[in-house]
């Protein structure tokens, strides 16, 4: 960006922000490795032990089954939501005394806590006493998500989609919103219908907000833990223990310090590693 | 497209339909949820919601979840600005290294520290109190608020800042009397995010936090693991948590369609 | 294809227009030929661009027709008009490359893939777009962009009217007269008609044949540049036009004369007395008023250097009069007289002016 000038008393500035960060992070995170390369019996004696937990944690088969689920879950969600997101702001109003109620309305579900969102929809897919549930049942479909892992599974993607494609939704809108007339009115003069529009016009402009809304449902759903685990509990059996989940209980549920800080990291890097990738994709091809 | 507005409407009413449902089960009895299937309350009840406001145990939790979401907000925003300020308008030395190692933050899972942050706050003694909550939010909601702050303070011409300087403005009349006002919907849309953010997030508030700072998130998930699932109650308990979020989207509800797009588009 | 006709043109933005102001456009009829360069001028909110897109067809006029030769085209949408729009920033298809850009409009029209080809190189050569053809159109600069958006509008052979809006607008100073003589050049290349909208004089005194002045939704004058300049039919396009603009100064009218602060004037045209308690006013020009030994003394209030020539502005009483002199001539020094040129002062009922012509 031009027009900056230099001035190193900027640190000044950013100071607060560096220390807040980073006595959350670089703590908790020396923390981890920490423990990461150590072994622990308890009353606070250490062994060292190298790499030894990451060797095993690469190679568990647990390891190796969460993080299947975690991804065949995160690639799911986003061929839905962002479709979807797209075209809902394709089929609103730009303009017009409904807009704002509208946006309001969808952006609700973002705003409850997710432990709510958990447990709502629990209350919801019940196969007896929930509206969903019953309804599904009496379709002639035998649906009960507390003990069929397709179910389980179907349930939480549901969930996931109505909990987070408004995100979408308002972001693709914003993008679309910001697309002067005149580019419509040209694409009318030079005789272009419906999908050329959309493909030549629209998608174009919405790039730059569908990569922040591609990057944040692929983050925020790679990490994601309270709602799963309030609606299922990672179950049936461990049909929908995610990432998260079998991290926490790990580390918290069974006190295996090692092996969790190990996962940690690995986890941690994954998530940064894909993250780069899609970030890179998204912008290279912006930029050529 | 004529009837596009078919869309959005249908959308609009599977949205609502879990939340109808969720206020549904508030005003019926235990009896009336397991036994039979209604959907309006035959016999209409406000005892969950009594039990709430007059229980400590459920109405302190709302209390310390508000608590703890007000002092995140306010300290985040509050420290973002000048951060953003100076990315937007400085360089200096290892001010992109910076940028992104903030952004990182953002990508990084709460399980990871669920562990990690329950030691360290209990090592400097905050442990169960909203201060460490609010704290412990600031890892992920920080970096956001500096990047959406930054967004929008760049678009912000310098000649503004030039003008001030020559007509004599200390640095810091300048920042609060002219800049931070041009910026507010970004300060909006910033504090928004971080309200929402730690309103919504639980796993950290609950590992950070025992009796006295207990948040709401917490007593709910008590409630449906001890007590043997009082539905309604529990519904009740829910509900009453769409309000804030409900309140502050009204607020800034002008800004969601343009400053949503976090000044970026 | 012959000219462009528009009849009884009212339009407003609102659905239920109530009084005058929520009238875009108030009235409009105009009849061009075809082959033209045409200009509509006039200040921001003028409703240049309404009438525009209502040629075009983008907008439907709420009253009125729109005839493109005989055919009454008022219903017909922008795309079968034969018609091309250029508008105020560069609209280009960000993800093709310039040769896409220009051939799309061909495209989705079914025309054979030859003669495509050969039409959007014809198109490049005459803009001097041929060796960027196969860059990506989101590279180029802005009147680089400029010239694709034009181009778009030539490479069909069944335009006839091209239209501009305010094209120039974020184009870099130095580059705007690049991209004027070259749509000059083009109009003679091509011949189709061009309308060009614009609130800077000096483009469409020197693009156009014939300039349209608009102001508040009517159109005020048509003539050439020189019309407009040496006889203005309102106050405001002589105020508008020319820089510094007319002067325009109230009076009164006494035996057919006007009278300036009880100084009688010399016009060619007489004035029918009283005029019906109309607003009149004097307009004359900066660049024909003078110094003289006598006439209506004045006192130099401001002298502006404008480089070859400086704009004096005077006083009499309360009534400011500018006129202007050559860099070298000398100021008088103690008491100044202005005189008006009679050939081209002119007298101004309600803004209107008196001329020999009933109006």
């Amino acid at each position: 960006m031009t027009g900056k000038t230099s001035n190193q008393k900027a640190w000044l500035f950013v100071l607060p922000v560096v220390v807040l960060v980073a006595f959350n992070a670089l703590i908790p995170l020396m923390t981890v490795v920490n423990y990461s390369v150590q072994e622990t019996f308890g009353d606070n004696v250490f062994f060292w032990e190298g790499l030894r937990w990451y060797e095993e944690v690469l190679h568990s088969e647990r390891f190796h089954a969460s993080l299947l689920r975690q991804i065949t879950f995160t690639s799911i969600i986003l061929l839905i939501e962002v479709p979807l997101g797209v075209a809902i702001a394709l089929a609103m109003p730009r303009r017009g005394p409904w807009v704002p109620v509208c946006l309001v309305l969808m952006a609700l579900p973002m705003l409850i806590p997710w432990n709510v969102v958990g447990a709502m929809w629990n209350i919801f897919a019940l196969p007896e006493i929930g509206l969903l549930g019953k309804t599904i049942n009496s379709l002639g479909i035998n649906y009960n998500f507390t003990q069929q892992p397709l179910a389980a599974w179907f349930t939480t993607i549901l969930m996931d989609v109505w909990h987070w494609t408004s995100l979408v939704v308002l972001l693709a809108y914003a993008g679309l919103c910001s697309i002067p007339a005149p580019y419509y009115q040209a694409a009318k003069i030079d005789g272009a219908r419906g999908w050329a529009i959309f493909r030549y016009i629209e998608l174009p402009k919405m790039k730059r907000v569908l990569t922040i809304a591609i990057l944040l449902r692929f983050m925020d759903s790679f990490m994601i833990y309270t709602e799963p685990f309030v609606l299922t509990g990672g179950g049936p059996g461990n049909a929908t223990t995610f990432l998260s989940i079998d991290l926490v209980k790990i580390a918290l549920g069974q006190f295996d310090l090692g092996p969790a800080a190990a996962m940690s990291l690995i986890y941690f890097l994954i998530v940064l590693l894909l993250s780069w990738v899609f970030y890179t994709l998204m912008m290279r091809h912006e930029e050529r | 497209m004529r009837y596009s507005w078919i869309v959005p409407t249908f959308y609009i009413l599977f949205l609502l339909l879990p939340i109808y449902w969720l206020l549904n089960m508030s005003f019926k009895t235990t009896n009336e949820i397991l036994g039979a299937f209604t959907l309006w309350p035959q016999e209409f009840t406000f005892n969950n919601y009594l039990k709430i406001f007059t229980d400590p145990t459920w109405y302190n939790g709302y209390f310390n979840s508000f608590t703890y979401v007000i002092i995140n907000t306010v300290i985040s925003v509050t420290a973002a600005l000048p951060a953003a300020y100076a990315f937007s308008r400085y360089r200096f030395l290892g001010d992109k290294h910076l940028f992104f190692w903030l952004l990182t933050n953002r990508m990084a899972p709460p399980a990871v520290f669920a562990l990690p942050f329950f030691q360290l706050y209990s090592a400097v003694g905050l442990f169960d109190t909203p201060i460490a909550v609010a704290l412990a939010h600031c890892l992920f909601n920080i970096p956001l608020a500096v990047w959406i702050l930054e967004g929008f303070m760049s678009a912000v011409p310098k000649e503004l800042d030039e003008t001030a300087y020559v007509d004599g403005y200390s640095f810091w009349r300048f920042f609060f009397k002219i800049f931070v006002p041009t910026i507010t919907a970004g300060i909006g849309v910033a504090a928004f995010f971080c309200f929402m953010f730690s309103w919504d997030e639980l796993l950290l508030a609950k590992t950070l936090t025992s009796v006295a700072a207990k948040p709401i998130a917490a007593t709910m998930t008590r409630t449906a693991s001890t007590a043997g699932y009082e539905l309604g109650l529990l519904a009740a308990a829910g509900a009453l948590t769409i309000i804030p979020g409900a309140f502050v989207i009204y607020f800034v509800r002008n800004y969601i369609a343009k400053g949503f797009a976090l000044g970026r588009v | 294809m012959s000219g462009i006709g528009l009849k009884d043109i009212r339009h407003s933005y609102l659905r239920n227009p109530k009084s005058d102001e929520d009238w875009a456009l108030k009235h409009i009829s105009l009849d061009w030929s075809d082959g033209g360069a045409y200009a509509l001028l006039g200040p921001s909110g003028c409703g240049k661009t309404t009438l525009l897109n209502i040629i075009s067809g983008l907008i439907a006029p709420s009253e009125g027709r729109v005839w493109f030769g005989d055919q009454d085209v008022t219903e017909i949408p922008p795309d079968q008009r034969n018609i091309a729009q250029v508008f105020q920033f560069p609209v280009v298809y960000d993800t093709m490359t310039v040769y896409e850009n220009l051939a799309f409009p061909l495209r989705n029209r079914g025309v054979p893939k030859g003669d495509i080809e050969a039409r959007v190189r014809e198109i490049a050569a005459m803009l001097d777009l041929t060796d960027m053809l196969s860059r990506r159109a989101s590279g180029l600069t802005a009147d680089g962009k400029q010239k694709i958006s034009l181009g778009r509008g030539l490479v069909r052979s069944d335009v006839n009217v091209i239209m501009f809006d305010e094209p120039l607008t974020v184009i870099d100073p130095h580059l705007k007269w690049v991209l004027r003589s070259k749509l000059k050049e083009l109009h003679q290349q091509v011949g189709s008609t061009m309308i060009y909208v614009t609130h800077d004089q000096t483009e469409a005194l020197t693009f156009a044949d014939l300039v349209v002045v608009m102001h508040e939704g009517t159109v005020v004058q048509i003539g050439t540049p020189v019309e407009l300049f040496e006889s203005p039919k309102h106050t405001f396009v002589g105020h508008f036009i020319g820089s510094p603009g007319m002067n325009v100064l109230p009076c009164e009218i006494d035996q057919g004369a006007p009278i300036l602060a009880g100084w009688k004037i010399e016009v060619e045209t007489r004035v029918e007395q009283t005029m019906g308690g109309a607003r009149l006013e004097i307009g004359v020009r900066p660049e024909f008023v003078s110094f003289s030994s006598d006439g209506i003394p004045v006192e130099i209030v401001k002298v502006n250097d404008a480089g070859r020539y400086r704009i004096i502005d005077t006083r009499h009483g309360h009534i400011h009069i500018k006129l202007l002199v050559a860099e070298d001539d000398a100021l008088p020094s103690e008491s100044a007289y202005i005189r008006f040129d009679p050939a081209h002062t002119h007298v101004y009922a309600d803004g209107w002016i008196i001329d020999g012509n009933s109006q």
